[in-house]
């Protein structure tokens, strides 16, 4: 099996060559690349040697999982899943306990230095790291043994990618990203809460295609996917421009599908594929079901305020702020002005007049 | 830092201390004006000065022809930048919801391609002016380090604003970070240069308007 092509895992899985193509083909252009490089893809891909996975899970709540593996039916991309060697994946495998993490040391020794190494979740360093523990062993040392065998590691998920849910404030467990542990190999961010599955196998697919690592920004992430915003590629962005916003969830701008500004849509500054990828087999996605974006690729997304405040509205009340400086100002105002007229008041007391005399002198 | 925790901290701590700064500074400014004082007007006054007061605050708006064709430019551009400033900062949607979120008022917005095209104009006016500023030799020479600064912040907000809607230059939610806190630092210097022009210009013009009309003088 371990010697198997994908294309072979594929054709006994009852994908056609027609169907292989397709997915070469969506998979380059989602990347932006030249639709002659489909060919490229779908002949490196087909000759890829099922490789090596170790996925890892820290503190995350499987949602990253269930948004890669649960699609209504099965996708080309579920079938890759099931065409790499997934040798280690908590949710996933059918072991557990000690035979679960002999796999992931078995798997490591066997590809050191080859195998790609998957995290969801985020890595608490507070406290030596005791807030999450696998077979006694922390993330954080479970992180840098994995990576130090690893070709290339992908952060799936906001967690993984920039600390996500466990970062926000007040950070209880000390949260961190992957990248900010390991900087020695290179490292692909694949941020979502959850990520599109087509994102990720598409850099699962750009990395077989390749060797490579795709171009990222400056946040780490595939410009292929990240690069342009939610809002520059919404089918609502028209209304934005014209001016007309839904005020609340189902008033006639609602209904009418208007812009969703108003009730807090973040993305003007959310940079992710949903626009034009969408979900569900591009059935729909968050702001064609009528909610706005939450922004949930982008760091700490969690401390931007409320979901439904608009994008230009404070995230912090400042009226305390404003009320205690009207106060100072006040009183530093009257203290500037009773010096002042002490001023004058001394000035007038010293002045003398001048008579005739004294200009005669 | 990276540019969504530079958004987060314009919208958060920084917005918070900008208002603490530029409330202490007017407020103080206004109690230091007011507690200076006026001296008794001895000789009786001739007519009630209030209401020409509260006129001239009006007449005094709207240019003189005299004065308007010794300096048009300044006239011309000045009225444009100044109206175009106020309509971009009122009647943008986003501007809007934070004047909203703050105060509960609320008003319709303009289309964006509108408030665009005006924010356009606005720059290539305030442009004109320091051009101007620049090239004659008289205000040359009456032109301090305040002036330039009063006009540098006054510009950055609108040019940052712009090339946030464009993307020019950085990426929106940087630019939109720089934007805020241009803002930011408009409000911080606002108190302590001559823009307090905004809030001093209706009293020492209702000051004047008063004090002509105790002196029996058309406003």
């Amino acid at each position: 099996m371990r010697d198997e092509t994908l294309l072979d895992t594929l054709k006994r899985r009852g994908i056609s060559r027609r169907g292989f193509l397709k997915f070469c083909a969506t998979t380059a252009s989602m990347l932006a690349l030249p639709p002659a490089m489909a060919a490229e893809v779908a002949a490196a891909l087909g000759k890829v040697r099922r490789p090596a996975v170790i996925w890892l899970s820290f503190q995350e709540c499987t949602g990253c999982t269930e948004s890669l593996t649960r699609a209504h039916s099965p996708s080309i991309e579920s079938l890759i899943f099931d065409a790499i060697s997934l040798d280690y994946h908590h949710t996933l495998q059918a072991a557990s306990g000690h035979a679960a993490e002999e796999a992931r040391e078995h798997s490591m020794k066997q590809d050191w230095g080859n195998y790609l190494l998957l995290v969801d979740g985020s890595i608490p360093l507070k406290d030596d790291g005791v807030y999450s523990t696998i077979a006694g062993i922390s993330n954080l040392q479970m992180l840098k043994d994995a990576a130090a065998g690893a070709a290339a590691i992908v952060s799936v998920g906001t967690c993984a990618a920039y600390g996500g849910l466990p970062h926000a404030n007040p950070n209880p467990t000390g949260a961190v990203s992957v990248s900010e542990i390991i900087k020695d190999k290179p490292i692909i961010n694949v941020p979502g809460c959850p990520p599109i599955p087509a994102v990720l196998t598409g850099v699962l697919a750009h990395y077989l295609t390749f060797g490579a690592i795709p171009d990222l920004d400056d946040l780490g992430r595939p410009k292929a996917f990240f690069g342009e915003s939610i809002h520059d590629r919404c089918y609502r962005r028209p209304f934005y421009d014209q001016g007309k916003f839904a005020k609340t969830f189902d008033d006639e701008g609602a209904r009418n599908g208007w812009c969703l500004f108003e009730l807090g849509c973040k993305g003007p500054t959310t940079h992710n594929a949903c626009a034009t990828t969408k979900w569900n087999g591009g059935t729909s996605w968050p702001v064609q079901s009528g909610h706005g974006c939450l922004g949930c690729s982008e760091p700490d997304f969690w401390d931007g305020g409320s979901f439904y405040k608009a994008l230009s509205t404070p995230i912090s009340p400042v009226t305390g702020a404003a009320a205690a400086a009207v106060a100072i100002g006040a009183a530093a105002g009257v203290a500037i002005g009773l010096a002042n007229r002490q001023t004058k008041a001394a000035a007038k007391a010293a002045h003398q007049k001048a008579t005739i005399a004294d200009l005669e002198k | 830092m990276n540019a969504m925790d530079l958004l987060l901290w314009s919208r958060g701590p920084g917005l918070g201390i900008a208002i603490g700064i530029f409330l202490f500074g007017m407020v103080l400014r206004l109690f230091e004006i007011y507690s200076l004082g006026r001296k008794r007007d001895l000789a009786p006054a001739r007519t009630g000065g209030e209401g020409s007061g509260w006129r001239t605050m009006f007449t005094r708006s709207v240019p003189d022809r005299a004065q308007f064709k010794r300096s048009p430019v300044v006239f011309t551009t000045g009225y444009i930048f100044h109206i175009g400033f106020f309509i971009v900062l009122l009647f943008l949607l986003p501007h809007i919801e934070l004047i909203r979120s703050i105060s509960g008022l609320s008003w319709p917005a303009l289309p964006t391609p509108v408030v665009d095209l005006i924010a356009v104009i606005t720059l290539i006016a305030l442009i004109v002016t320091l051009i101007y500023r620049i090239m004659d030799p008289v205000r040359r020479l009456l032109s301090t380090f305040g002036d330039y600064l009063a006009w540098t912040v006054t510009f950055l907000p609108v040019l940052t604003g712009y090339m946030a809607y464009h993307h020019l230059l950085f990426d929106y939610t940087l630019m939109l970070a720089l934007h805020i806190l241009s803002v930011e630092l408009l409000l911080v210097v606002f108190p302590f240069t001559k823009l307090t022009h905004m809030v001093t210009l209706f009293i020492s013009r209702w000051y004047n308007g008063e004090w002509f009309a105790r002196k029996g003088v058309a406003s």
